[in-house]
């Protein structure tokens, strides 16, 4: 796993939205990488940071009032935060695909599905014929295992149904092949037998044509179902990041482990469902200390004071809570780590 | 579809129907007597009433109503009082000369409207947009009179530029064939005169084109603001299009449905509601020889004029209906 390439790297990054209210920072100082191949989760809840990141990464965050301020999002060594909009356009679609929460609105109704389609290959094969265009659409949505795709690309997509919509989007964010392709919350509106298709979808594409995925979710059950690494945000900041087995298993973040926590467990009907006690502070709010310090129960005064750093807890386990500093993984624990 | 346009096209009857016992019985309610305008103040009342006699005005007026509804199940328009002409002959030139008019109007109306309010809702917030919106609102609350009056002054005679009034050349005069001289003019071949057809046109065009333009750039504006919004824009955008065609594409196919309603309904006022504008440039079009004909009490005229432009109305707006269809797959008629 380590063997893998690093394809995408973000690094500090820091988006800012300016509002009446002021400077509000969605995401803050976030660093960490999508490796070739990978399926990485980013989970947290809503407002925390998650899906700005993936626009920031797109260069598609709403401006203004949105703005990149700080840190660089490295593709193949480009900074992609200091290229221009033209160089952009580029990796967008090409490089970067993007599919979103919303498959009823995400797609145009007025276009058919394969004016949608080919225009999205179209954009980036600019010397291709328009029958070349939709020989290769029509491939594509068998790929993704849409039936009678030549006739799909008459159709309007008020004509499809959600399921069938999200695996258009499927198919028009690899038409071009993309390298990574950014799902945010692709499953959120679907109900939840299409859900599992989909992520099924997700993963077969992710291992035939080895594009790395990096799934944006509010769903623990989702990330332990598709993804490998996980990240977990709150309040614009990382706060643990590891494998999916270890963090689900050993969740070391007292928000994390909140989290799992508040998974409804199916064999006890009439359990009251768990829940972290308070509401997520909006972005900016909090100027002092930790930022769930507000929610912990194990928050002592210096969490008021100072706002821990990511601590290094093991070989891939980072957890950002001073309950973990002092036992970061040394060299010694670390090989024990891997040998197991 | 044909379906739906047949459907539409009978609900016209009532419609038109009911239009022209309104007009009928509000003509009627206006004090005055056609004979005694076509005689004069002098004239006897045994001269008075022999011509009502002779135009049937002493016939009850359901009576009268229904001679009018029966000509015009034949097609018939009716003759003017005055002119002794029948309506439907007398009427083309004016009809025509309207309809080149507001068909130039709106042309120019959509054109800068739609782009206008398509960048101001691009770049929103620019300059570009502050000012467009501001000439916008100044456009709307512009009394025509007044503009066509400062149009006169400024480019017909400070600058010496335009003919101010009129549709061609009195010493040159088109020989009309559809009454729509650019059309005429370019048929016959006779492009000195096209030239000054369209030189004719400019002004009053701009004078009638300036609430429709103003009242269709906001539209478009506020409408693809709306549109800008919205997901499949953003999917446009991570797909790697550029930003000109995610909005002339995928946003302005979106945006322009409500603006098409305000264009069809602007349309329709041009048609009938041009008068100011024609009496200021001295535009021989439909509404100055309605206006006209009131004043005479010339009732068949005004009758047939009136039901003539509503009928043009009510069409203009059936074929925004056939154009909402068009444009958006989702509407579905039958």
């Amino acid at each position: 796993m380590n063997s893998r390439k690093e394809l995408l790297q973000v690094r500090e990054l820091e988006t800012t939205f300016f509002t009446d209210d002021g400077a509000i920072p969605a995401v803050d100082h976030i660093s960490f990488s999508l490796k070739e191949g990978e399926i990485l989760g980013i989970v947290g809840e809503s407002g925390c940071g998650k899906s700005v990141t993936s626009l920031s990464i797109m260069g598609l965050v709403p401006s203004p009032p949105g703005k990149i301020t700080s840190g660089e999002i490295l593709l193949d060594g480009k900074d992609l935060t200091k290229l221009s909009q033209k160089e952009m356009r580029k990796i967008r679609g090409q490089e970067i695909a993007m599919i979103f929460q919303e498959p009823m609105t995400s797609l145009n109704p007025l276009f058919t599905i394969g004016n949608q389609l080919t225009e999205a290959i179209l954009i980036h094969h600019k010397s291709w014929s328009k029958k070349k265009a939709s020989a290769r659409a029509v491939e594509m949505m068998k790929l993704v295992g849409l039936p009678r795709a030549e006739e799909l690309l008459k159709e309007y997509p008020h004509q499809l149904s959600g399921g069938m919509r999200q695996r258009v989007m499927i198919a028009m964010a690899l038409v071009c092949d993309p390298k990574i392709l950014i799902a945010d919350e692709p499953t959120t509106a679907l109900d939840v037998t299409i859900q599992a298709q989909i992520l099924q979808l997700m993963k077969d594409l992710n291992v035939r044509l080895n594009t790395a995925v990096m799934l944006i979710t509010h769903d623990l059950g989702v990330v332990a179902e598709t993804c490998e690494r996980v990240i977990v945000m709150y309040n614009g900041q990382i706060v643990e990041e590891g494998p999916v087995e270890l963090i689900f298993k050993n969740p070391e973040h007292p928000y994390t482990k909140g989290l799992i926590h508040s998974v409804p467990d199916m064999r006890f009907k009439k359990q009251r469902l768990f829940s972290i006690s308070g509401n997520v502070p909006k972005p900016g709010t909090v100027k002092q200390g930790c930022r769930f310090a507000a929610r912990c129960e194990y928050a002592f005064d210096r969490c008021q004071q100072e706002n821990p750093n990511l601590y290094q807890t093991a070989e891939q386990h980072k957890t950002r809570c001073f309950l973990k500093e002092g036992k970061e993984a040394s060299l010694d624990d670390r090989t024990a780590i891997e040998s197991k | 579809m044909l379906h739906y346009i047949g459907r539409r096209l009978l609900q016209l009857i009532p419609v038109l129907l009911g239009m022209t016992f309104i007009v009928f019985l509000i003509i009627r309610a206006i004090p005055g007597d056609p004979a005694q305008v076509i005689l004069g103040q002098q004239a006897t009342k045994e001269a008075v009433a022999a011509l009502r006699a002779s135009l049937g005005l002493d016939n009850p007026w359901y009576i009268q109503y229904f001679h009018y509804l029966g000509d015009l199940l034949t097609g018939d328009l009716g003759e003017s009082m005055r002119t002794k002409v029948p309506v439907a002959s007398e009427l083309w030139p004016y009809l025509g000369a309207t309809l080149e008019l507001s068909l130039c109007a709106i042309i120019l109306a959509v054109i800068i409207g739609v782009n206008a309010g398509i960048i101001s809702a691009w770049f929103q917030n620019s300059w570009f947009d502050y000012a467009a919106m501001i000439i916008a609102l100044i456009g709307v609350s512009m009394p025509i009179f007044w503009l066509g009056l400062m149009e006169q002054w400024i480019f017909g005679i400070q600058l010496d530029m335009l003919p101010t009034s009129g549709r061609d050349d009195a010493r040159n005069p088109v020989n009309p064939i559809t009454y729509l001289y650019i059309i005429d003019t370019i048929i016959q071949g006779r492009f000195d005169q096209l030239v000054v057809v369209i030189q004719h046109l400019i002004l009053p065009a701009i004078a009638l084109a300036t609430i429709p333009m103003a009242i269709i750039a906001r539209m478009t504006r506020s409408s693809m603001l709306e549109v800008m919004r919205s997901d499949y824009v953003r999917t446009a955008r991570a797909k790697g299009q550029k930003m000109f065609w995610v909005v002339y594409k995928h946003a302005l196919k979106n945006a322009i449905i409500p603006v098409l309603t305000v264009i069809g309904l602007q349309m329709g006022m041009l048609l009938g509601g041009a008068i100011l504008t024609e009496t200021i440039f001295s535009w021989p079009g439909i509404g100055r020889y309605i206006y006209d004909a009131i004043g005479f009490r010339d009732y068949p005229v005004i009758q047939s004029g009136i039901l003539v432009v509503a009928f043009m109305f009510i069409m203009i707006n059936l074929l925004v209906d056939i154009l909402y269809s068009i444009i958006d797959p989702r509407i579905k008629y039958n």
